[in-house]
């Protein structure tokens, strides 16, 4: 097992490169110059500008470039920001974890409501809460997140004006505080958290059906362990397998829904950090954000070959 | 007091052409200890009758609409799925046509057949395993105690219905239905399991209830037969009787389509098949179901019900045919 895992991180390497190179020539390629502030500005003289350019080494040819990003990469120097003159890991290392805490608190919400109604739609199929049920997951993910993002901020904080709508993260301490943390979590988390529900649901429900109605299913009644046991242990335990793997690869597409998500509640997160530097053509940190995005991609899909063959013991790691 | 009494068993489907009457109007009886083989082509309503016995049809679509089904005495149409709970496995055990697909694929094989135990008997986890390695042991599969920790798709289909037979076993049923326990299996392993089967029931002194389509099982294995078409009996007899004077028309077509092998190569014939298909059973039209396609059907064949009634003693049949004699 843990051959496997190392096995696949090793494969993971190329691919990484791969993704790298891309993104490299694609922001390299793309309009947009970090200087292109100093070369309005009248008060800094043409040579200096040169000077400049030649130290960061931005008239390299871009193979030249590339290599000099990613040996600095590899040494653990992700460059810094043009904008902030923060470097680039610290930056990044300041926004993950408010980013983490929302897209994590999101998808547990989204378990929590897809599981328990995905598993008792299946059982009663086309039943009257089926129905609602599968309505509510229809509508739930027919409107976009940035739609009832800006919905909520006009009920509940507008309207009603019970939550914040603003986030602010402020480092703090003590109960009061952490209460802040909370309810300015909720807004975004619901809205979050109910769209990943909504095909959540849908996806349980299927993959119940799928599994009810096959062979072991009748023999595990034929065996009088009673409706409950046969839909947990038996029905549920085989629909999992393909339950547990979507939301693992469904991650990385979380993470890329909550940068929308960020922008409309102002969440300091990674995403907008992403959204202001690329508004800044502040291409260090736009690269290492997206090659961020690109590890999770890599890390969870390991993560969910891992899963299936722990959840599914025909699958043997080799 | 027979074990099991059908009396007059009727399952419908409702589909959305109509209701679907698989099962319509079956009587079947299975003495203590005795191997009865129900026998017909696939759709005829065997597999159905068996299941509803258990309600382990899926309800809905499907539903007994008429008949009891009583089972040492006591009707087993009324209970709910929550009171059969008590009967499935510990009094009546079933074993599955599909070895490959009627196991669990995540569970280990003990843990299959210990969880009937558990449900079923006040046993400890410990004695439960104990249990199991000894039902394993008992179906003939070498080295019970280390292949109790193993899941199904490491063995072979013989060796799952093994596993499915000790499944059924394991709480002593008195009843065992078996529903084409080796239609899925090889030529030589039917045979094996076949044995199995005729040795366990020896052992345990339960009766048997084998549902299959081959008449080489029946003549192996049954002591009484019961011949099925569309839903409903239509010719019951011992196993020799059967064979020796079939009397129903679809039964003598079913023995012909045996192939002989006792024949020389001059006196060989082309098989014979019967000609047709299993009609479908949405709004049949009245009369014998077998008439269009029975060499011998007769107007009033289109026209009226053939009863089932007894010819000779324990030999019953649903025909016009015997009406004139």
């Amino acid at each position: 097992m843990s051959q496997y895992i190392l096995r696949r991180l090793m494969i993971a390497i190329p691919s990484l490169l791969g993704i790298s190179v891309v993104l490299f020539v694609v922001l390299a390629l793309a309009p947009g110059d970090p200087f292109s502030e100093l070369a309005t500005n009248p008060n800094v003289p043409p040579e200096v500008q040169a000077a400049l350019r030649a130290k960061f080494g931005l008239d390299d040819p871009i193979y030249l470039r590339y290599l000099h990003w990613i040996t600095a990469m590899a040494h653990g120097d992700w460059g810094f920001s043009f904008v902030s003159r923060v470097d680039v890991d610290t930056l990044i290392l300041q926004r993950l974890p408010t980013t983490l805490y929302v897209v994590g608190s999101s998808q547990l919400l989204a378990l929590l409501i897809a599981i328990p109604v995905g598993v008792y739609a299946a059982t009663r199929p086309y039943s009257l809460f089926d129905q609602l049920a599968n309505t509510f997951a229809f509508i739930g993910f027919s409107l976009p997140t940035f739609f009832t993002g800006i919905l909520f901020i006009l009920v509940f904080s507008v309207k009603l004006d019970w939550l914040p709508f603003v986030y602010t993260s402020v480092p703090g301490s003590g109960i009061p505080w952490l209460l802040e943390m909370i309810r300015q979590a909720i807004m975004p988390v619901m809205v979050l958290g109910l769209f990943q529900a909504a095909s959540m649901t849908r996806f349980v429900r299927s993959a119940m059906l799928d599994v009810i109605r096959l062979d072991y299913v009748t023999t595990a009644r034929a065996k009088g362990l009673g409706q409950a046991k046969v839909i947990v242990k038996h029905v549920m335990r085989n629909a999992m397998i393909p339950v547990v793997t979507l939301i693992a690869l469904q991650m990385p597409a979380v993470f890329g829904g909550a940068i929308v998500t960020e922008q409309i509640f102002r969440i300091p997160g990674i995403g907008s950090l992403l959204i202001s530097s690329i508004l800044a053509n502040d291409t260090p940190v736009v690269m290492a954000v997206t090659f961020v995005f690109a590890c999770l991609v890599v890390l969870f899909n390991l993560i969910a070959d891992v899963l299936y063959g722990w959840l599914d013991p025909r699958i043997s790691f080799r | 007091m027979a074990l099991l009494d059908i009396k007059g068993l009727k399952t419908h489907f409702s589909t959305d052409a109509g209701v679907l009457q698989a099962v319509d109007g079956v009587d079947i009886s299975i003495n203590r200890g005795e191997t009865l083989c129900v026998v017909g082509e696939s759709g005829c309503g065997k597999t159905v009758t068996a299941m509803s016995i258990l309600k382990l049809i899926a309800m809905p679509p499907g539903k007994i609409v008429e008949g009891e089904i009583m089972f040492e005495g006591r009707d087993l149409v009324p209970l709910s799925s929550r009171e059969l709970d008590d009967i499935r496995a510990k009094e009546i055990g079933f074993i599955f046509q599909e070895p490959m697909t009627s196991l669990n694929p995540v569970l280990t094989i003990g843990e299959q057949i210990a969880e009937s135990l558990r449900r079923h008997e006040a046993v400890t986890k410990k004695q439960a395993l104990e249990r199991t390695i000894e039902m394993l042991k008992l179906v003939q599969i070498p080295n019970a105690a280390g292949r109790v920790h193993h899941y199904p798709h490491q063995f072979s289909g013989g060796m799952r219905q093994r596993v499915m037979i000790a499944m059924a076993l394991a709480c002593r049923p008195k009843l065992v239905i078996a529903d084409e326990p080796t239609t899925a299996l090889d030529v030589t392993i039917q045979a094996q399991i076949l044995d199995l089967l005729q040795d366990m029931k020896e052992r345990f002194g339960m009766a048997v209830m084998l549902i299959t389509h081959a008449m080489g099982v029946v003549a192996e294995t049954a002591q009484r037969v019961v011949v099925m078409y569309a839903g409903k009996v239509v010719e019951e007899a011992p196993v020799d009787e059967l064979f020796g004077n079939p009397r129903h028309p679809y039964t003598q077509g079913l023995i012909r389509s045996i192939p002989r092998i006792d024949l020389d190569a001059e006196h060989k014939t082309r098989l014979e098949a019967i000609g047709g298909s299993v009609p479908i059973l949405i709004n049949p039209p009245p009369g014998c179901r077998f008439a269009p396609r029975c060499k011998h059907a007769m107007s009033i064949c289109t026209e009226q019900e053939p009863r089932l009634r007894e010819i000779a003693p324990g030999h019953r049949m649903a025909c016009h045919l015997g009406d004139a004699s």
